[in-house]
């Protein structure tokens, strides 16, 4: 049959599976055809190997499918995959092949989950709009001129173009919402500690985290109930509290949502400001209440960010010398080679990053920077604790700005940190946020972000079940609906 | 003190820092075997060759190991401790940092007693933990120097391996008390068992911080650092030399300038490795990938009681038993020796005795054989029952060792099959000892008249031949008497 994957959920995938409406084999062919089409323009996925892919399909077919078996996916290029290139879209991991899955990659593959390869991401995560992949930009589906956000823009690109029915990212300053509101689709960031970084290429190891970016909240839990475990290879990762359930849509009674106000004034686009005013309207239709919230140290949090996630970028893409793998640029003695070979391997921003981070470090700089960034960020969590104390979850834009136009902010680097001006303090206190599709703003999709206390995933995901149902959003681009 | 090192109106201060490999089956941060001596780069893994996405995981073994130690240092296990990150560039570094301990190491302030004579205290600064780095092998160019060198291969077995790091503070005042602190703290860690020490194979290693002051001053010189010293002797010698260096600069009135010295033990020469203008910042921070090292009081405490006795302890309980310090120096820094020791002296049932033949007989017969204590077929029980013998009078001292050897050389044999086999029963017997004598008296009338004549020493002459007649089983005592008895009727 032909199968219409366009829009189609994973959830609603794995249904066809299950009642035989279609193999494992031919849905991935499908979504392998619509790459061929599609992606030559998006250019959302590094990596694509489609007799690897059809042979991992076969193999779920002969299994005999079940739960999610067979179900398609796509994992950000940061993701360590055994035996498929895994790049962080750098050159200087052009051709390197991991001898071991991610933790992640390994619970997918054992969901029965199929790989359709490994998607673009701005070099080693550290952006928000793609262009920084050593590979080319990607494109967003919603308008080929605009950039998908990033770090995360390969995976959301492929989801909103149908080129995936769902795929895994990765969050360290908003990596994962940023492009989700970017391309209309839902992303989770969720609690530190709640994934295993295991096989995750590291930017900054105590802010980042993996996270699903997908077409529908319930496919969010979904693919969070496969991801989320507890491991003994990341010892920062416990685990989830408590079981990830799959929500229902329903009424916010009994609900209050904090607004930061103050920071609503920080040069959020027009458009934006409009769509998020409605769904407060929403959620108060729906039964909850409002209150104003202050985070006085959130708005420090750009600072304490560009401090701490340099400076541990700065360390852990020191491994990336030429000695054991990747990319080496010989040279007459030792030195130069690790000059020569960092120098032709890294790009103009993980450049810049390195030098923030290690001057950050620096004796005689590192408890100016360093510590008083610690401290900063110590007084960011605790502003969300006391937060909530008072309501139960808080809501701000996803991002300031829809999607922007290639090429706009890559001279600029302040003003492209700037668009993670609302993400980046969850990622210092550690805590979990989910943006949701929140309608458009002159034709692009804008995003509502809900930040809950540690572990509240089950609520973010109900909470975003609810405004997702009153929203109603088409996530298909108009362009690719009539492509199709 | 009496092993102070005082030239000139100067006086030796020196601190060390001491690299202990702990023995654990797995390496610090990763499953991979710790093993020395194996193929290269064959226990390796994503984590000890820090291949993108390799995170590290604590190995609970050699935080227990560290912390008894740490215990037996007389070191304070505070209820947290942090890794932190050490940055350097090297090839022997796979991540380019060393996860290391910063400002909160698992042990802190402890104190280590060296007894004997000249007997010293010296105050523990910390004890962190660490992993090892690669080996480098260099090939052509300056020996074992990356610079100039044709290649450089690295094995990464050792990469990543536990290291205890053991920092004094500059308490110790002479080359020789460095060699004894060094000597008993690797008996201590070896009694403990949390690693062999082997200095040849590099399980234990030695830095000292050297530098010298004006007599009755209060502070510190400018101090170097000595790298390289492989042994007792090569760190007593290698602080020797730089301290007459530092005595020599001093004296011409130049100054001494920090920096980092390689020893040279076939030369005995010291090298600059780098000053402190070339000194590393490390860039330390704390290590995100892994949290705190949480230490439960009860679960120290109960370490504590389960620490075996240490070699300061045996050292008190010998020398109050009343064997010489030397001995019980010995007894007390070599786990084995005291191991055999202990055994014997139960089954004997006489500390000195005991000691006695543990410092004689049984030392010289496993230097001769090249082994340790618990490796000889002599165990304490075929001893006991040889000293036994001894003790009662039924073989004399000559015969005991032959009987010895004769141990030795048949594992199957036991001290009395010995005795009863060769015929060794000492001749104790009036009658038969005194025809012996009688014999002897005869064939050498001219000894008898010179004894008689007032030259004493003869009898000396007269009891050797006298012992040989009897085969050597004269009992010595009663064949000495009955001589001057005769000799003097």
């Amino acid at each position: 049959m032909a199968i219409d994957v366009i829009g189609l959920t994973a959830e609603r995938a794995a249904a066809l599976l299950r009642g035989r409406a279609c193999t494992a084999e031919e849905l991935a062919q499908a979504y392998l055809d619509r790459i061929a089409a599609v992606d030559g323009e998006i250019h959302s996925y590094l990596h694509v190997d489609p007799e690897r892919t059809l042979a991992a399909a076969r193999e779920q077919d002969a299994a005999g499918v079940d739960g999610l078996a067979g179900v398609p996916i796509a994992y950000k290029d940061l993701l360590s995959t055994r035996g498929v290139p895994t790049t962080a879209g750098s050159r200087i991991l052009k051709g390197f092949v991991p001898i071991e899955d991610a933790d992640v990659v390994r619970w997918g593959n054992e969901a029965g989950l199929v790989s359709l390869g490994k998607t673009n991401l701005d070099e080693f995560a550290m952006g928000s709009s793609t262009e920084h992949s050593a590979y080319g930009p990607t494109r967003n589906p919603w308008d080929p001129t605009r950039v998908p956000g990033g770090s995360s823009g390969g995976s959301a690109a492929v989801v909103a173009a149908g080129c995936a029915p769902w795929a895994l990212g990765t969050d360290t300053g908003g990596s994962i919402r940023q492009p989700a509101a970017f391309c209309g689709l839902v992303g989770l960031m969720p609690t530190y500690g709640s994934v295993s970084r295991f096989g995750v290429v590291a930017f900054a190891c105590s802010l980042e985290q993996v996270g699903p970016m997908t077409l529908t909240v319930r496919d969010a839990a979904l693919l969070q109930q496969v991801i989320a475990r507890d491991t003994d290879r990341d010892a920062t990762c416990t685990g989830p509290r408590a079981p990830i359930e799959v929500p229902e849509p329903g009424r916010l009674d009994g609900i209050t949502f904090g607004v930061p106000r103050v920071e609503l004034e920080a040069g959020v686009e027009e458009g934006v400001r409009a769509r998020f005013d409605e769904s407060l309207a929403i959620a108060e239709s729906l039964g909850a209440r409002l209150v104003d919230v202050d985070l006085p140290y959130a708005r420090h949090g750009l600072a304490a960010y560009y401090v701490i996630a340099p400076a541990e970028a700065s360390a852990n893409l020191s491994r990336f010398d030429g000695v054991r793998y990747g990319l080496r640029v010989d040279a007459p003695d030792v030195r130069a080679m690790y000059e020569a070979t960092r120098d032709a391997g890294f790009g103009a921003e993980v450049k810049r990053r390195i030098m923030i981070g290690t001057y950050a470090l620096s004796a005689g700089y590192h408890d100016a920077y360093y510590v008083q960034a610690q401290r900063v960020r110590t007084l960011i969590r605790r502003d969300f604790d006391a937060a909530f104390g008072d309501v139960d979850a808080i809501l701000l834009p996803t991002a300031p700005s829809v999607a922007f136009p290639i090429g706009a902010r890559l001279d600029d680097p302040l003003a492209m940190y700037a668009n993670d001006i609302f993400t980046l303090p969850v990622n210092l206190a550690g805590i979990p946020a989910l943006s949701v599709p929140n309608g458009l703003s002159e034709g692009l999709p804008t995003g509502l972000q809900i930040i809950g206390p540690a572990h509240s995933e089950n609520l973010l995901l109900r909470l975003g079940a609810a405004f997702e149902a009153e929203h109603a959003f088409d996530p298909v681009p108009p362009g690719l609906r009539s492509a199709a | 003190m009496s092993g102070a090192w005082q030239r000139n109106g100067y006086e030796a201060v020196i601190g060390l820092e001491i690299h202990v490999q702990l023995n654990t089956a797995s390496k610090m941060f990763c499953a991979c075997p710790n093993r020395y001596g194996d193929e290269p780069n064959t226990n390796v893994c994503m984590v000890c060759l820090a291949h993108p996405g390799a995170l590290p995981v604590a190995n609970a073994e050699a935080v227990r190991q560290s912390a008894r130690v740490g215990l037996a240092l007389g070191c304070r296990i505070p209820a947290a401790s942090e890794f932190s990150r050490k940055q350097y560039f090297y090839p022997d570094s796979p991540k380019a940092y060393q996860i290391s301990q910063y400002d909160q190491p698992l042990c802190a302030e402890g104190s280590f007693h060296v007894p004997g004579e000249g007997a010293f205290s010296v105050r523990i600064t910390r004890a962190h933990l660490e992993e090892d780095a690669a080996k480098m092998i260099h090939a052509g160019g300056d020996a074992g120097r990356i610079q100039g060198s044709a290649g450089s291969v690295v094995d990464f077995n050792r990469a990543g391996t536990p290291l205890l790091e053991i920092v004094t503070e500059p308490d110790l005042r002479s080359p020789e008390d460095a060699r004894r602190f060094l000597t008993l703290l690797r008996a201590t860690v070896v009694a403990i068992g949390a690693s062999d020490c082997d200095m040849e194979k590099g399980s234990l290693r030695a830095d000292a911080n050297v530098s010298i002051r004006p007599l009755g001053s209060e502070e510190y010189g400018t101090k170097t650092e000595l790298k390289n010293m492989n042994s007792f002797r090569f760190l007593e010698r290698g602080i020797e030399a730089e301290l007459e260096r530092q005595l020599g600069l001093v004296r011409a009135g130049e100054a001494v300038r920090q920096e980092t010295l390689h020893f040279d033990p076939a030369t005995g020469g010291l090298t600059s490795l780098r000053s402190k203008e070339e000194a590393h910042d490390y860039r330390y921070f704390p290590e995100p990938d892994l949290l705190p090292v949480a230490q439960d009081p009860d679960d120290l405490a109960a370490l504590a009681g389960q620490l075996p006795e240490l070699p300061v302890a045996r050292f008190a309980r010998l020398t109050g038993a009343g064997l010489p310090e030397a001995t019980a120096l010995l007894l007390a820094t070599e786990v084995e020796l005291a191991a055999y020791y202990d055994d014997l002296a139960g089954r004997v049932g006489d500390a000195k005795v005991a000691a006695n033949w543990v410092m004689g007989e049984l030392q010289a017969h496993l230097n001769a054989a090249g082994i340790v204590a618990d490796a000889t077929p002599v165990t304490p029980e075929r001893l006991a029952g040889l000293v036994a013998l001894v003790v009662a009078g039924t073989i004399n001292q000559t015969s005991a060792k032959e009987v010895f050897q004769a141990l030795v050389e048949d594992p199957a044999a036991t001290a009395a099959g010995v005795v009863g086999g060769r015929g060794l029963a000492q001749v104790g017997d009036a009658d038969e000892l005194g025809a012996i004598v009688d014999r002897v008296l005869a064939d050498h009338p001219d000894e008898v008249a010179a004894f008689r004549g007032g030259r004493e020493q003869v009898v000396g002459f007269l009891v050797g031949q006298c012992m040989k007649a009897s085969g050597g089983r004269a009992d010595a005592k009663a064949l000495q008497a009955l001589l001057r008895e005769r000799l003097t009727a």
